[in-house]
């Protein structure tokens, strides 16, 4: 009896995997193949964009953090990345996308796609967790460094462009690929304000087929192919980055 | 030259410089000894304010640097300084080392320059031309601290002696004033020490003005015009080397002696 019923379920996953195939030699076939190249370039479009915007975010917030706090102007200027990284870190990323599209937009009278608020908030998201790797790496730069660079005349702003910041990306890339892999990840949230992504476009094939199962195998093998190709990526970044380290 | 009046430096409880007053003119070699955690670095750092100083002033041609509304970075190019860990930028080659700090404020200012529209006598010079001055500058100052086939190499390739020379070399291309050496030589081999006192004699006799702390009593009985001697966050004598070593007045200047020489 046991045996009976997993021969039927193999062959049914068998069937399915058939029907799946046959999607794509079918009439509508290119209309699937469309959705599902949009959703992953879509994907990739909103996790690429926002860890750029995110990175440009994350620095400036975390060089406002490390600044010495004897004038008022570092101070206010704290104060303000307090409360941004206070908020976008004690808000789940949907509410974020939410609050963006449904009240931000309205309000400041804007019309944008909802991929474009996606990337948006995507950026200002990571923004506010790399600001913090960021902190991280440069508080692990020798605080040499910076008296070195003050020694000869240079700002501030200067030293921690040209000397500090440098060294602390080099340190901070590991973290920075988790990053971009959570981001990546994450995407899977944008259908809330009905942007088209990979999650999306293979909903899509399942509620016209009504059959779930392998759709959702392949998105999940797409993601893991994805991810493999960031990590090599980073590795290959990491290694040209240590150029200037001890016995190379 | 350098003015110090009334200077005091606190960290959060601990008191470590009292009352300090001191001048130091044009061409002179204080050398500033004492025993560890007599205030004698921080007196050192508190002179281009690496420190701020608690209260007091320091006159740097008559400017007041603890003054917030002093553009610190203006004097700080006039006033070299070393570090006992050489503080050498790890990402930068030992040319971009020497050249980074001279090639991008001389940028800066010719940028001024041309946005004001009037040079008022002085030479515009491009981008690149400031990069070859630059460059050919730092490597005649390599050249003559014997490290010219290092220009290429990265800081963590040298020894110790080799970062301090490229250290004095970089402050050096700023064309200070005056050189403040933090213990130059303590984080050193034995056998580098040498190597770079040499260098630190050579800009002695060219005339420029020094201030050092150090632990190294050969070089501050050669060197110095004036020794200071700290203890406890005040200098408590000061004189020629002839008379702080070979006819020290204070009681505590004479135990330290007995100890180190």
């Amino acid at each position: 009896m046991r045996a009976a019923k997993r021969i039927w379920i193999m062959d049914n996953f068998g069937q399915r995997v058939e029907k799946f195939i046959s999607l794509f030699q079918g009439n509508s076939a290119d209309a699937y193949i469309s959705d599902i190249l949009t959703g992953l370039q879509n994907t990739v479009k909103i996790a690429v964009l926002g860890l750029i915007i995110g990175i440009i975010i994350g620095t400036l917030i975390a060089a406002v953090r490390v600044m010495p706090k004897y004038k008022r102007l570092p101070r206010v200027l704290n104060a303000i990345c307090g409360v941004y990284v206070g908020f976008f870190r004690g808000t789940p990323m949907v509410v974020q996308l939410l609050l963006f599209y449904y009240v931000a937009l309205p309000l400041l009278d804007i019309n944008a796609s909802s991929v474009a608020v996606a990337i948006t908030v995507f950026g200002m998201n990571s923004g506010a967790y790399i600001s913090e790797i960021m902190r991280g790496g440069i508080m692990s730069v020798d605080p040499g460094q910076m008296e070195g660079g003050r020694s000869v005349g240079l700002s501030f702003g200067t030293t921690m462009m040209k000397i500090v910041i440098p060294q602390a990306v080099k340190n901070i890339i590991p973290t920075l690929g988790n990053e971009f892999i959570t981001l990546v990840k994450e995407t899977s949230v944008v259908s809330f304000v009905g942007a088209t992504d990979l999650y999306v476009a293979f909903r899509k094939i399942g509620t016209s087929t009504y059959e779930f199962m392998v759709p959702y195998l392949v998105m999940a093998l797409i993601y893991i192919v994805l991810v493999l190709l960031i990590t090599a990526l980073i590795k290959l970044v990491e290694r040209r980055l240590r150029k200037s380290d001890r016995g190379r | 030259m350098i003015e110090v009046v009334n200077l005091n430096k606190s960290f959060g409880d601990l008191h470590v410089l009292k009352d300090i007053n001191i001048t130091i003119h044009k061409g002179e070699k204080v050398v500033v000894i004492g025993p560890s955690g007599s205030g004698k670095s921080t007196f050192l750092r508190c002179l281009n304010c690496m420190e701020d100083p608690t209260s007091g002033s320091i006159l740097f041609h008559g400017v007041d640097l603890t003054d917030m509304k002093v553009d610190i970075n203006l004097h700080r190019q006039k006033m070299g300084m070393v570090f006992q860990h050489f503080n050498l930028f790890n990402n930068k080659t030992v040319l971009e080392n020497i050249t980074l700090a001279p090639e991008y404020i001389a940028k800066k200012q010719m940028r001024k320059l041309k946005l004001r529209r009037k040079s008022y006598g002085a030479e515009i010079k491009s981008a690149k031309q400031i990069k070859e001055e630059t460059k050919a500058n730092a490597m005649e100052l390599l050249e003559r601290v014997g490290l010219s086939d290092k220009a290429e190499a990265y800081p963590s390739q040298l020894s110790g002696g080799q970062k301090q020379r490229v250290a004095i070399v970089r402050s050096l291309a700023m064309q200070p004033e005056v050189m403040l050496f933090d213990e130059p030589t303590s984080a050193l081999d034995p056998e580098m020490v040498g190597e770079v006192l040499e260098v630190m004699k050579d800009l002695a006799k060219s005339g420029m003005t020094m201030v050092v702390v150090t632990h190294e009593m050969g070089f501050a009985r050669e060197v110095a015009d004036r020794v200071l001697f700290m203890d406890d966050g005040r200098i408590l004598e000061e004189g020629t080397p002839d008379a702080i070593f070979n006819h020290p007045q204070n009681d505590r200047l004479k135990e330290f002696l007995s100890k180190v020489l």
